[in-house]
């Protein structure tokens, strides 16, 4: 440490540059971290918030549009409330609707059509728990967007009307849409396309998108046995996230490219160390002539690495982070999570060190002798 | 110290001159078959505590190969080297370098310093490259005002005019307290007046201190302040005339 920090002193400009190059991947690191988040939440919040342990969809649906594409028979529920380790079994309808207030707003929404007095109904933070047939509870984010409490939605075509009784505590959106919670009936009735004021099919009254699973407490479920028995198919609720529309393409994406900034980091710290390490070996063969170890010059070498890295790192996530504060809350789905952002910092910072220790590596093979004579 | 890696003198037999640096039947070469270089011949030195010895001889004569293998930066094929009377031809590096930080002290052509590192932290430089244990030695402060520095400590190696930079690469050499000082070429850099006094101040450094000094040079002005002079030619050391 004692050469390495008087180095970086030293040479502050350079290091400078290069921590700034690193600073950069750092704050695009924390972007697209806020994004994935931001993305996810947006995607899938809805059925994170709901306490569903699994979801038993039609056997042989497609497992990344099953909540569009699964229809199955609401006995179904009963046959999954009598599996060993089920604390409770519901019908859940999921469907997206077109819709429009009476000020000719344009709404859509995700409809969770759930049993009133089941566990998916959700508290409110506003108004009024779901109840009246014609109630639906919504996301805040469908207030921020300028539903009111009261406000009436007119679904496009069938002519329904829904009246807005009160709103979730939290986020929830499906497929970038707002839910709005809305009892079982109604949803069988919309799902059916049956228009305002008509006789829903009987057909229809007995159709359900999924059974919405909760677990006992430290229990497990046999997931395998239950779908043999009901004849469904059942994907737990992370795995459910893949049938949110375009959250696997989204999250793959982000994914890819967060993977492609980790490369570049390393890649960076390697050709910065690299060519740092070809300007030392005359001052290299000094401190071995002098007596240093092979271990020694390692050590500072990559002391210096982490010093710089980390520091680099620390302004990067940091303008990152004010950057973050200032994009969320907008337009952009956009979300910081602590464990996120510490994720990348950590994996920056060793995927950094790997970039540099390869490369700082070549150090040991310089030969103490060329301090000597006419070698330099 | 270690004795794994770092064997003791041979206490039998032990003559003063074995205190400093002995050479005895070295050779060193380069290349394989016909393209073997002999850069080292049938090498015998002996430089005693206090003496300073001076080696001249023309470019490729063997000068920085003997200095390579007496600080064991180089291992020799034949014969024996010791310094202090530890053997500086043991074949593991670690220990080869264990023995050079703390037997040998190098001088470099211009100093070879260090650019980050301030004339103070170049002398405080060679306590440090053995961990904690080996910190102790001489105060940087008085060494750079013993060899004529004081007042300078805070400067860089690029803010030194040459003769202060060679100063200061005695003075790192010597702060460990070494039993050999191995000085290649002090003076290439340097005008007739400091070059007399850089290698005046070896002589007297290696007296006060009992160094034993080994100085390869081709400035023949400055052989007067030498003990003894060696001339090497080919690779092989003979006494000059």
């Amino acid at each position: 440490m004692f050469l390495a920090i008087r180095e970086l002193g030293f040479a502050r400009l350079r290091f400078a540059l290069m921590g700034a190059v690193i600073a950069l991947i750092s704050v695009l690191m924390v972007m697209l971290s806020g994004l994935s988040v931001g993305l996810v939440r947006d995607g899938v919040s809805g059925l994170q918030n709901l306490p569903v342990t699994s979801f038993a969809f039609a056997h042989g649906v497609q497992h990344d549009s099953a909540f569009s594409r699964s229809v199955v028979d609401a006995s179904a529920v009963d046959t999954w409330r009598d599996q060993p380790g089920v604390a409770e079994a519901t019908p859940f309808g999921n469907t997206l609707i077109n819709g429009r207030t009476d000020g000719g707003t344009e709404v859509d929404l995700a409809l969770f059509g759930v049993e009133t007095d089941s566990f998916l109904s959700p508290a409110v933070s506003e108004g009024d728990r779901l109840g009246p047939a014609d109630g639906i509870v919504v996301s805040p984010t469908a207030i921020d967007a300028g539903l009111r409490v009261g406000d009436t939605v007119t679904v496009d075509r069938l002519g329904t009307r829904l009246r807005v009784v009160g709103v979730t505590e939290q986020q929830d959106t499906f497929g970038h849409v707002d839910v709005a919670y809305v009892p079982l009936a109604t949803w069988q009735a919309v799902k059916s396309g049956t228009p305002a004021g008509a006789q829903v099919p009987a057909q229809a009254t007995q159709e359900i998108t999924a059974v919405a699973v909760r677990a006992a407490d430290g229990d497990s479920v046999d997931l395998a046995a239950g779908d043999k028995a009901a004849g469904t198919e059942s994907l737990t609720l992370d795995e459910s996230y893949g049938a949110s529309p375009g959250y696997t393409a989204e999250t793959t994406t982000l994914q890819l490219i967060q993977g492609f900034l980790y490369a570049i980091s390393a890649l960076v710290a390697g050709a910065f160390f690299a060519v740092w390490a070809i300007q030392r070996r005359q001052e290299v063969a000094v401190l071995r002539a002098l007596g240093a170890s092979t271990r020694w010059v390692l050590r500072d070498a990559l002391t210096q690495a982490l010093i710089l890295l980390a520091l680099a790192i620390a302004v990067g996530m940091g303008i990152g982070l004010g950057l973050g504060a200032l994009i969320s809350g907008g337009n952009v789905p956009f979300a910081l999570h602590p464990q996120s952002i510490a994720a990348a910092a950590a994996g920056l910072l060793v995927l950094g060190l790997v970039g540099a220790a390869a490369a700082v590596v070549r150090l040991t093979s310089i030969d103490p002798a060329t301090a000597l004579g006419g070698n330099r | 110290m270690s004795s794994r890696t770092t064997p003791s003198p041979s206490a039998p037999g032990t003559t003063p001159a074995d205190l400093g640096l002995v050479m005895r039947g070295v050779h060193l070469r380069h290349g394989d078959g016909a393209e073997t270089v002999h850069a080292l011949d049938d090498v015998d030195l002996t430089v005693a505590p206090g003496e300073l010895a001076a080696i001249v001889g023309p470019s490729g004569a063997g000068k920085s190969s003997l200095l390579a293998v007496a600080g064991g930066l180089a291992r020799p094929d034949e014969g024996t080297v010791t310094v202090a009377g530890h053997d500086m031809t043991v074949s593991s590096r670690r220990a080869r370098t264990e023995l050079r930080r703390r037997h040998v002290g190098f001088v470099f052509q211009s100093g070879n310093l260090l650019p980050a590192l301030t004339a103070a932290d170049q002398l405080r430089l060679p306590l440090r490259l053995g961990g904690r244990r080996d910190r102790s030695g001489r105060d940087p402060l008085q060494m750079l005002a013993h060899v004529g520095l004081a007042g300078k400590a805070d400067r860089r190696p690029h803010q030194l005019s040459g003769g202060e930079r060679q100063r200061v690469g005695i003075a790192r050499a010597l702060m460990t307290e070494p039993s050999v000082l191995l000085v290649d070429e002090p003076t290439a850099a340097l005008d007739r007046a400091r070059s007399h006094d850089i290698v005046q101040l070896l002589a007297q450094e290696a007296r006060e201190r009992s160094v034993a000094v080994v100085m390869v040079t081709h400035d023949h002005d400055v052989l007067q302040y030498c003990d003894t002079i060696y001339e090497m030619i080919d690779g092989k050391l003979a006494t000059s005339s």
